[in-house]
């Protein structure tokens, strides 16, 4: 494990040292190198095919189901280096996933969020539901569906569903959540919903918030990079990007809506 | 605006003759079999009752009933699924789940293609081969049913794999994104959802195997047995050879009588994908996504 952070200065969470990602002879991403703190809203935006999603991908070591996909470069969870760590379902069980279209499996809504306990061998159904209300109510679904616990969650609306996921995410009791341009199937209610959620999980956890919607890393991120094909441009503070100080030209083209 | 011109006529002409072409195609598809199963109806009903089907052949098989053959294809039928059933259902899971995409499992998939093209009679010799003699089974239910097992194997894989297939790849990335490991993901979310094709696939095979003849001619049925299979190291009688041999083998035998056998083994046929045919839309009624 790493020493306790020095006095003022915030630990970093995820470490990523010269990271490239490969598909065949195509890089997804090139030599980056950044932070993610501990507790902070880490947002990447950039336009489609920058690598955003292929570093999600990377971060809890899913490039293992894509074959075609090469890493280079060092990327650390806690100081401790993703490749090197024996059991990748503990490292999985670590990490909330979110994704662009919501995934409600075809279980019933309760079974959806008590599948993670369950598989890490939780059995008692006292436990799970202190677990299922925990989380349905964090993820601000519980009062829509108290009374349905047992219909299928792939049958709720699109908000709904997104909704579940993200209360399946939390009931793996992650110390790292990523969401994947979440809103994307999403009414703008619903959005803001989660992203009130969102704010009230940064206490507890840190989130890296990929998205396609400039505003919402303005809204949300602590802390923002930029990626452009496969390049991270810039690394900062949220608030000293948007407010036009970016150094990099491209950077205050995509955050103003000039190309994107 | 709205007025028919010469070239709507001509594509409505032009639509209608291929709409009727198509149906006359389709109907001509369904007459070989509504005739057969009239003719089958209208000779062999009369020799149809429950004598018929609780009886032993006698007289030579001129007469009597048909019950060690309708035994015999229930015993050839349940154990050739007790053998092919757990292997083609594994083999599915490992090439859909587990297998990397490579040289090796390019091989495997052609290797099931072709198995399924080889002819049943290359199958029968080949059970003779490896299960009469190499493994000493004799002319037993045992060799035979194993022959049946290996010849329907394909369709069980492929069948399944299909099934498993037809599992939306985002269910199994959530999963594994939650730190499942593949057989729990298997077990909790992929076999439940596609149990209902694999049953269907497997119901399809028992009505397959049912009427197969040319594995089981060499490898464990007989022309006549006097006596009910005690195992599955006994000969046995069975449904198909047994029209064969009535029909062709044995003279002086009443007309109706070959008729009524087809029948019978037409009907456990017909029986059996009538039940694959609800049990798919039942299940299709709770498809949960």
């Amino acid at each position: 494990m790493v020493e306790p952070a020095a006095e003022g200065k915030p630990r970093a969470k995820v470490e990523v040292r010269d990271l490239t990602i490969r598909y065949g002879a195509k890089a997804a991403l090139a030599n980056a190198s950044f932070e993610i703190r501990e507790n902070e809203i880490f947002g990447i935006v950039g336009p489609a095919g920058s690598g955003k999603t292929s570093f999600l991908r990377v971060l809890n070591r899913m490039d293992q189901f894509v074959p075609e996909m090469e890493t280079e470069g060092q990327v650390l969870i806690d100081g401790n280096d993703i490749d090197r760590w024996r059991n990748l379902y503990a490292l999985r069980r670590r990490i909330g996933v979110v994704f662009p279209l919501p995934v409600g499996l075809p279980l019933s809504v309760y079974d959806n969020v008590a599948l993670s306990p369950r598989l890490s061998g939780v059995r008692k159904k006292v436990d799970l539901d202190v677990i299922v209300e925990r989380c349905l109510t964090r993820a601000a679904l519980w009062d829509e569906v108290k009374d349905r616990l047992d219909s299928l969650g792939s049958l709720l609306s699109g908000g709904q569903q997104q909704r579940l996921t993200i209360a399946r995410a939390l009931s793996q009791d992650p110390d790292l959540l990523l969401l994947d341009e979440f809103s994307i199937a999403v009414d703008p209610v619903t959005t803001m919903r989660i992203e009130d959620v969102l704010k009230d999980l940064r206490d507890e956890m840190t989130i890296v918030l990929v998205t396609n919607l400039v505003q919402q890393a303005a809204r949300l991120a602590d802390r923002t990079a930029f990626f452009l094909t496969g390049e991270l441009v810039e690394v900062g503070e949220t608030e000293a990007l948007f407010g036009g100080k970016s150094e990099d030209e491209r950077t205050r083209g995509y955050l103003a809506g000039r190309f994107g | 605006m709205f007025e028919t011109t010469t070239l709507n006529e001509q594509n409505r002409t032009v639509e209608k003759l291929w709409r009727t072409l198509l149906l006359v195609m389709t109907l001509l598809l369904i007459l070989p079999v509504l005739v057969i199963l009239a003719v089958l109806v209208y000779k062999g009903g009369p020799v149809l009752s429950l004598d018929f089907l609780l009886t032993e052949p006698t007289n030579g098989m001129t007469a009597g009933g048909i019950l060690p053959a309708l035994i015999g294809t229930v015993w050839l039928v349940s154990v050739a699924l007790l053998a092919s059933v757990p292997i083609g259902v594994a083999a599915a899971l490992y090439l859909s789940e587990y297998a990397p995409e490579n040289w090796l499992t390019r091989a495997l998939n052609l290797a099931i293609i072709n198995l399924a093209g080889v002819p049943s009679i290359v199958h029968a010799l080949f059970g003779v081969g490896a299960f009469v003699l190499f493994f000493r089974f004799g002319t037993s239910i045992l060799a035979a049913s194993l022959t049946l097992a290996v010849m329907t194997l394909p369709v069980v894989i492929v069948a399944t794999k299909e099934s498993l297939q037809a599992v939306p790849q985002a269910f199994r990335e959530a999963c594994w994104n939650m730190g499942a490991t593949r057989w729990q993901t298997i077990r909790k979310i992929v076999l439940p959802n596609s149990i209902s094709g694999i049953l269907t696939g497997v119901i399809l095979e028992v009505s397959r195997t049912a009427g197969e003849t040319a594995p089981i001619m060499f490898t464990g049925a007989a022309f006549f047995l006097p006596f009910l299979p005690q195992g599955v190291f006994d000969q046995t009688m069975a449904m198909s050879l047994h029209l064969f041999v009535v029909s062709t083998q044995v003279p002086d035998v009443p007309e109706a009588l070959p008729y009524g056998v087809a029948l019978v083994l037409i009907a456990m046929v017909l029986a059996m994908n009538a039940t694959s045919i609800a049990f798919r839309t039942y299940l299709r009624g709770r498809k949960k996504w």
